[in-house]
Formats: structure tokens, C-alpha cells, sequence
């Protein structure tokens, strides 16, 4: 297994720093708009999202975590089963400036799922879609994304792993995986 | 990424305690689906299941009806009492003839002990059993545990008594062997001709004193006296089963500590419980029944990823 560097933790600091203002731009004080992420990976983003926001702006925007599972479409056409994972959304999203956010964009199918899945909380006035990175040209969906940290291209054996300071590793990364042949 | 260790839901005597730790929390999920304004999801949405019903229920079925239609399958309903088994069809035809639609699960109510099982020997479809006779009700064993862990936080440990008539109880089978697979303490208490020959085989505790076993358990389940399964006289009367092992409100505030009162429904007020015991704040009896939406979808879900 082959693992090259794409993202380093300076960078990665400087593209969250980089979505949330973007994120400013359009949603001003977020007093119309709540920051959803997709169970299970995308819940670490949404929480640095709402921590750097918190920083800049001092405001504190309603996140939940969404898990998309039951509303998966390749339920039963899988290897091996989904698990499912804690959904914690404490709040309408009923008229709501909905922003997605999932660490990568690959297929477009999870993303699918997840605004069949969100709809069970109400109507959102709009629903815009956050990822660190967007693996370019590997769409089944016409699912584009609104913030892109990074856009990169990857083979469709390779997997983009990332990585949060935490138990397990010293920092964050973001990693370009490549599974060896032999 | 889990699954279950079983390609149809038989007995519990057959899952692991992994199997059941799966379901409950998938069920945990589900649960939280059902709170939900919007309670569907579409996961099975291309998956056809038949409820064959050879024996009277309301809840079972009505709760595996609506576990099913929540998680967007297809629905056809079967009962004996207005079809062809009554021109003598076989159950294997019966089932056959059902599955021919292309149908892919069944749920099915026997009053025969191993009909679901003889099925699964013969078709391909998934099976889960909804009661078979007086052997096993899995996915009402599975409830109660489910509930126990709900309010008492874990079932391991606990006290269990199962209180009433277990010889001919099917949830009374399955509960056991739940339960000791959780990690929990089992006993059953009820009059003697009510209590199978070898029942401490199974590694519970025997008690004929009612008021005894309250006082030792964390739990007490109390089961209905299934006269229609009696082919003889148990017990004098129910008077006097009720004078002597009928629970009442008296008795549970009585006792030096708080117990859960569970049962499974349907309850004979003025039997085995009284009315405001059953209506207490130890019974936990709506719950369970609340509870059995989210188990059954959790095991239909968990069934239908294995192909």
C-alpha cells in the first residue's frame, strides 16, 4: 500500500479557514442556516467547520450529524452490509439554508441519499454541499459541489483517507492511497 | 460492517449474543427513525414480504406490518382462516405458491413447534418466525430484552423472573435463552403442572412462591394463561391461579424496592395482573409494544442484506 501526501496540516488549516470564509460570504451571520454532516466521515468536518466559525465570528451555527444509511441505494448489491450510524439533528431544517458536508465527494450517491434522507426533517429553503475534497471525473450523479478544499484526480482503485489529530494519529492529513498490485 | 450470522430468523436458541447486540443497535436507529416526523425510510424498497399467519395475532402482526411498510416494502398479508389451507392445501404448497409471486421474505405465525424451521430446509427465501406453536417467539424475546436495556441501561446482570404459564409459552422459551445470552439471571415461577419437566436444564432458577420471586428479581414478565393451549385442567380454577400467583398494585408497592413489570400482551385484567398493576408506573408494557416496531425493522433490514 502506497500512501502520498496531499494535504498537510498547515494546508488543511488554511482550507478550512478558507471554506468558512467563503461560507461568510454567502450566509452572512448563519442566522437562517445550519451546518449537516454526513455520518460517519463527514461528521468530523462539520465540527471543525462550526469551530472555526465560532472563532471568526463568534456565533455558534446549529450542526447535526445526518447518517444516510437507510436511504443508501446500494442496499443488498454490496459485499458486505452497511452499518449504520447515530443520526443528531436537533433542530427543523424547515426553511433552513441547509450546508451538506462530507470530507470527500466521489460518486455523488451518498450525497443523493442524503438529501432523501434530510428531507425527513423538513423542507430546507436551499441546500448547499461542502467537501474537503472533490475527486474529479468519478460522478454517477450530476452532484456538483458549492466549496471544494481540493479538487484531485484519482484512479478508481486509489482511495483519498482523512485523517483527524486524534487517538490514532499525531496530526491532520489528507492521503492519496493507492492499494498495491502484487 | 457487521452482519448477522443467520440467513433467517428461527429461534434464539440459534443467533449468537453478537447477532442480538446487531439488532439492538440497528433497532436503536430505527427507534430514532420512528420519532421522527416523516417515519419511512426507503431501504427495502424493492423487497417483497409476505405475512403468513396460520394462527390468530393482532399485535405481532400489525407491528410486523408496520415495520415493514416503514422501511418501504411490499406488503401482502396471508391468514388460514380465509384461504385454501382450509380446502387442505399443504404449507409447503401454501408457501410455495406465495413465493411463485416472487416474494422475498416471509414472516410467518404456526401453531405447529419447527414449521419455520421445515420451511427454511425447503425454500429460499428469508424466514423469520413469528411464533411456532408453544417453541419460540423470537423477535418478542427480542423486544423485551431491548426494553429491559432501554430502562435499566444493560441486560447483563440483571434479574429476570418469568412469571405464568411456561409450559405452553412460546415468548417464555425464547426469553430465556435471550436473556441468558445477554448475560442476565433467569427464573421462572408459576404453579407446578405450569412448569416444564426439565426446565432447570436450561439453567434458571424455579421459584412457586410469586411474592418470593418478586422480591428476588430486578424484572418480572409476566405471561398469559393461554387456556386455548390447554388440553387439560392445570389448575382448579383461574380464581385461584389469581389468589395465588395474580399480580396486583398492593404487592409492587409492597416490596422494599422499584421492579419493572413487563408483559407480552394480551393481558387478561383481573388474571394474572390486575388493572392497576398493569396501568402502574413499573409497567413498562406500551413500551415494549412501542419497541417492537424498531426490533422487527431492525431484523427484516438485517435479514434482507443477507442474500
Amino acid at each position: 500500500m502506497q500512501k502520498r501526501l496531499i494535504v498537510n496540516h498547515q494546508l488543511l488549516e488554511i482550507m478550512v479557514m478558507r471554506l468558512c470564509h467563503q461560507l461568510i460570504e454567502n450566509h452572512g451571520d448563519f442566522s437562517d442556516s445550519v451546518i449537516i454532516g454526513l455520518q460517519p466521515r463527514g461528521r468530523q468536518v462539520a465540527q471543525r467547520i462550526q469551530s472555526t466559525l465560532k472563532a471568526i465570528l463568534g456565533t455558534t451555527v446549529p450542526t447535526g450529524y445526518l447518517d444516510t444509511t437507510f436511504h443508501r441505494d446500494d442496499f443488498r448489491r454490496r459485499e458486505t452490509p452497511l452499518a449504520a450510524n447515530a443520526t443528531h439533528i436537533d433542530f427543523l431544517i424547515e426553511g433552513k439554508k441547509v450546508i451538506l458536508v462530507d470530507d470527500v465527494l466521489y460518486t455523488g450517491r451518498s450525497v443523493r441519499a442524503a438529501m432523501d434522507a434530510m428531507i425527513s426533517f423538513g423542507r430546507p429553503a436551499n441546500v448547499e454541499l461542502l467537501v474537503l475534497i472533490d475527486r474529479l471525473y468519478s460522478r454517477h450523479l450530476p452532484i456538483e459541489p458549492t466549496y471544494v478544499g481540493r479538487r484531485v484526480n484519482s484512479l478508481q482503485s486509489q482511495r483519498v483517507l482523512v485523517e483527524w489529530q486524534g487517538s490514532d494519529t499525531q496530526e491532520d492529513n489528507i492521503w492519496l492511497v493507492t492499494k498495491n498490485e502484487e | 460492517m457487521q452482519e448477522l450470522s443467520v440467513r433467517h430468523l428461527l429461534g434464539i436458541k440459534d443467533i449468537t449474543a453478537e447477532d442480538i447486540q446487531l439488532i439492538f443497535e440497528t433497532a436503536d436507529n430505527f427507534k430514532d427513525v420512528l420519532n421522527r416526523p416523516i417515519k419511512k425510510v426507503p431501504s427495502l424498497r424493492d423487497i417483497t414480504i409476505a405475512n403468513v399467519f396460520f394462527e390468530n395475532s393482532t399485535r405481532t402482526r400489525l407491528s410486523f406490518e408496520l415495520a415493514e411498510k416503514r422501511l418501504s416494502a411490499d406488503v401482502i398479508n396471508f391468514s388460514s382462516s380465509s384461504s385454501s389451507v382450509k380446502k387442505g392445501e399443504t404449507l409447503l404448497d401454501t408457501v410455495n405458491n406465495i413465493l411463485a409471486m416472487k416474494v422475498d421474505m416471509i414472516v410467518m405465525r404456526h401453531s405447529s413447534p419447527g414449521a419455520p424451521h421445515f420451511l427454511s430446509r425447503h425454500i429460499d427465501a428469508n424466514i423469520v418466525n413469528a411464533g411456532d406453536g408453544t417453541h419460540e417467539h423470537p423477535t418478542q424475546a427480542l423486544l423485551d430484552s431491548f426494553s429491559i436495556r432501554e430502562k435499566l441501561g444493560d441486560v447483563a446482570g440483571k434479574k429476570v423472573v418469568i412469571i405464568g404459564d411456561i409450559l405452553h409459552s412460546r415468548v417464555a422459551l425464547s426469553n430465556i435463552f435471550a436473556l441468558q445470552k445477554l448475560g442476565a439471571e433467569v427464573m421462572v415461577c408459576g404453579p407446578v403442572t405450569l412448569l416444564p419437566k426439565y426446565i432447570k436444564e436450561l439453567g434458571v432458577k424455579v421459584e412457586f412462591d410469586v411474592r418470593k420471586a418478586l422480591d428476588w428479581c430486578d424484572v418480572a414478565n409476566v405471561l398469559r394463561i393461554q387456556l386455548e393451549r390447554q388440553q387439560m385442567k392445570y389448575f382448579p380454577s383461574l380464581r385461584e391461579y389469581t389468589l395465588y400467583y395474580g399480580i396486583d398494585k398492593k404487592m409492587l408497592d409492597s416490596l422494599d424496592k422499584q421492579i419493572v413489570l413487563m408483559h407480552p400482551g394480551p393481558i387478561n385484567r383481573g388474571v394474572e395482573l390486575s388493572s392497576d398493576a398493569a396501568d402502574s408506573h413499573h409497567s413498562i408494557i406500551l413500551n415494549q409494544v412501542e419497541n417492537g416496531v424498531a426490533i422487527r425493522m431492525a431484523v427484516l433490514y438485517l435479514l434482507a442484506s443477507r442474500k
